[in-house]
């Protein structure tokens, strides 16, 4: 951990609904997330985020597991943690026919200390929207002022479940932008989502679950490092016999670490991609086949995911 | 930390949000407050108290028919025609007579009267046929009998009906109210988002009833008001009795409601639940009219439906200006339903 303390542990958490079959959502989780850290679950629809962020939050009752969150256990002392933290549900719909001033004054009076109503939309920028009713709200705005009641406590501890999932892009950018002056003044925020870009660029730390598991845990930057090169070169060629050529061949060009075969493309990890390049037009011209597509790119997360898993996170739920 | 004053309280801000809710929907405020005044003109107008409608008498034709209609229809009460007995029999199963009477000749004439024995109307109306046809015929009273009409305030239809409308809608707000809401914001995961936050429990259900409480007392006052204008409603007895027990049937279904709304995950749910609760007694509780139409047998059942003893309370206080001492069976019935179902609803609640 960087920094001062720890903000949430949980070890071995397990969750299984019961059922026939029952459902193991959550397979032993460990997570440490320290304080003033922006901590990412990632991972594809049904791999256990929800699950994991509602036991932390104290929605949900692990099977098994250990949590502890800001050093209490919710078993303990809940309403003192719930006095600390502050959450956006994957989903909520707010009254129809309330105020976003209505709603978070409301929200405020269920907290001993924390912003004044008109603060937290403007933490959000709804300020032009104070006044609205709900259901006349976008998506986008709605998503806010889930962010805005969350903030009404002035938590030392967000939890944010999908806070950008469904929303267009400009909304995105927007939330993604409030989730950066938390951070800024130091509140510990844990989000999940199944955007792994979003996560790359919000996130101090991340882990990857998918099937109830933590497959990866680090930072960004160390996950796509740890593809052994942060560039991604990806290319089809015309002529069906290079799709045939075994992944050893392509490897064995110059600062190549990996090889895949998808979509009808090879898909190259590259240390230096201005090594490889040459080398690989030389190689196809010699053998006289010709490229359709050529695209270099930086490593994602995404390609993380691709690397252990075997197979692409879906983009869109 | 900064003074909080009353309006910054959860159970003040939580109960403020139910009413805005509340009065941003149009039609709730619709059902909730113009449906029941409706109710009370409609079946206030329709069950008015006027004269009994003359009866409608028909002859067999024959001999005598005419003399016997002729001598009817110089009663104010009787509307008699002469037809034959097919046609008199079609009249009397389409409900468009209520008697038809044969004048046969013979040695000693005699009246032969057919009738629908399982029909109210029908058995009245053989009787006073044939009432009046004796006295005709030169029958003279025993003892002498006069009537004293009934028609004051407190004895008509109208004054029986507004204690078991209040019942009713006691019954009604308190679970659409308290249960339909409470389910609502199940679905739209809101419980669970409220379950986040440090709020209390009880300010949350406190705050339903409150609001409800609320909109009672006034949904009250404007039935009784309007009652009391146009129909000249009022109560025999102290309109503190009513009040007192008023809150005690509206307390009492926000317990039911509770109950109901506790696991129920769907409005479809709820709203079965909710109707299954209600139907028997609209029909067996005395709203509309005495439950000791019912046979014997099934009254003790009658008796402890939530509702029963709150009409007839209301009724007993209203109509007969009993005082609430005397009615202690009721109220303690009335009170332990809504507890009972408090309890259950709070031990069984599902937030998410």
């Amino acid at each position: 951990m960087r920094r001062g303390d720890v903000a949430i542990r949980c070890v071995g958490l397990r969750k299984v609904y019961p059922g026939k079959p029952p459902v193991e959502a959550v397979r032993g989780v460990d997570l440490e997330v320290g304080e003033g850290e922006c901590f990412g679950v990632l991972g594809p629809n049904g791999a256990g985020k929800t699950t994991t962020i509602e036991i932390l939050e104290g929605l949900l009752e692990p099977t098994s597991g250990d949590v502890e969150v800001l050093g209490m256990r919710w078993g303990q002392r809940a309403g003192a943690i719930r006095e600390q933290i502050g959450i956006s549900l994957q989903e909520t719909k707010f009254s129809d026919k309330l105020t976003v001033r209505e709603t978070l004054t409301l929200f405020r009076s269920f907290y001993r200390t924390g912003l004044r109503p008109d603060e937290a939309i403007a933490r959000v920028a709804l300020e032009d929207k104070a006044d609205a009713w709900i259901k006349n709200l976008s998506g986008g705005q709605k998503q806010r002022l889930a962010v805005a009641a969350a903030l009404i406590g002035d938590p030392a501890l967000l939890f944010l479940d999908e806070p950008t999932t469904g929303l267009d892009p400009h909304s995105r950018r927007q939330l993604a932008e409030i989730i950066r002056e938390c951070r800024r003044h130091g509140r510990t925020t844990l989000l999940t989502t199944h955007y792994m870009e979003e996560a790359e660029r919000l996130c101090d730390r991340v882990a990857i679950v998918d099937h109830g598991r933590v497959i990866a845990l680090g930072t960004p930057r160390e996950l796509i490092a740890r593809l052994g090169g942060e560039h991604v070169v990806e290319f089809s060629v015309e002529s069906a016999e290079a799709m045939r050529e075994p992944a050893e061949s392509w490897r064995r060009l110059p600062s190549v670490t990996g090889c895949r075969f998808e979509d009808g493309g090879i898909r190259l990890s590259v240390v230096e991609p201005h090594v490889v390049l040459p080398a690989l037009l030389d190689w196809l011209r010699q053998r006289g086949w010709r490229l359709a597509s050529l695209v270099t790119r930086h490593a994602s997360l995404d390609d993380v995911f691709v690397n252990l898993t075997g197979r692409p996170m879906e983009k869109h739920p | 930390m900064t003074r909080r004053g009353l309006r910054d309280h959860p159970l003040v801000n939580l109960t403020l949000a139910r009413m805005r809710e509340f009065l941003r929907e149009p039609e709730a405020v619709f059902w909730v407050y113009v449906f029941p005044l409706i109710l009370v003109v409609a079946l206030g107008v329709a069950f008015r108290n006027r004269p009994v409608e003359a009866v409608r008498v028909v002859v067999r034709e024959g001999a005598a028919a005419e003399s016997v209609a002729a001598a009817l229809n110089r009663s104010p009460r009787f509307q008699a025609a002469v037809c034959d007995e097919s046609e008199g029999r079609r009249r009397l199963r389409a409900g468009r007579a209520d008697v038809m009477v044969a004048a046969l000749s013979g040695a000693t004439p005699r009246y032969e009267y057919a009738f629908d024995p399982t029909r109210a109307e029908s058995v009245l109306a053989r009787n006073a046929v044939d009432d009046f046809l004796q006295r005709e015929a030169g029958r003279r009273d025993a003892v002498e009998a006069a009537d004293l009409p009934l028609d004051e305030p407190g004895a008509r239809y109208i004054d029986f009906l507004v204690p078991g409308l209040l019942g009713m809608g006691l019954m009604g707000w308190g679970l659409w109210g308290v249960g339909f809401a409470i389910v609502y914001m199940r679905i739209r995961n809101l419980l669970k988002r409220y379950l986040a936050t440090p709020m209390k429990r009880i300010h949350f259900l406190g705050a339903i009833i409150l609001s409800r409480l609320l909109f009672t007392a006034t949904e009250v006052l404007l039935v009784l008001v309007f009652a009391r204008l146009f129909f000249g409603v009022a109560s025999l007895g102290s309109y503190l009795a009513v009040a007192l027990l008023i809150l005690l049937g509206a307390l009492e279904f926000a317990g039911i409601g509770l109950l109901v709304a506790s696991r129920a995950q769907t409005i479809e749910t709820v709203s079965g639940l909710m109707n299954l609760v209600m139907l028997p007694m609209w029909i067996a509780s005395g709203i509309f009219f005495s439950t000791e139409r019912f046979p014997e047998t099934v009254q003790p059942v009658l008796a402890v439906l939530p509702l029963n003893p709150l009409i007839h309370a209301l009724r007993s206080v209203m109509l007969e200006g009993t005082s609430l001492w005397s009615l202690g069976s009721d109220v303690a019935l009335v009170a332990a339903w809504g507890g009972v179902c408090f309890l259950l609803g709070l031990r069984w609640f599902r937030w998410n």
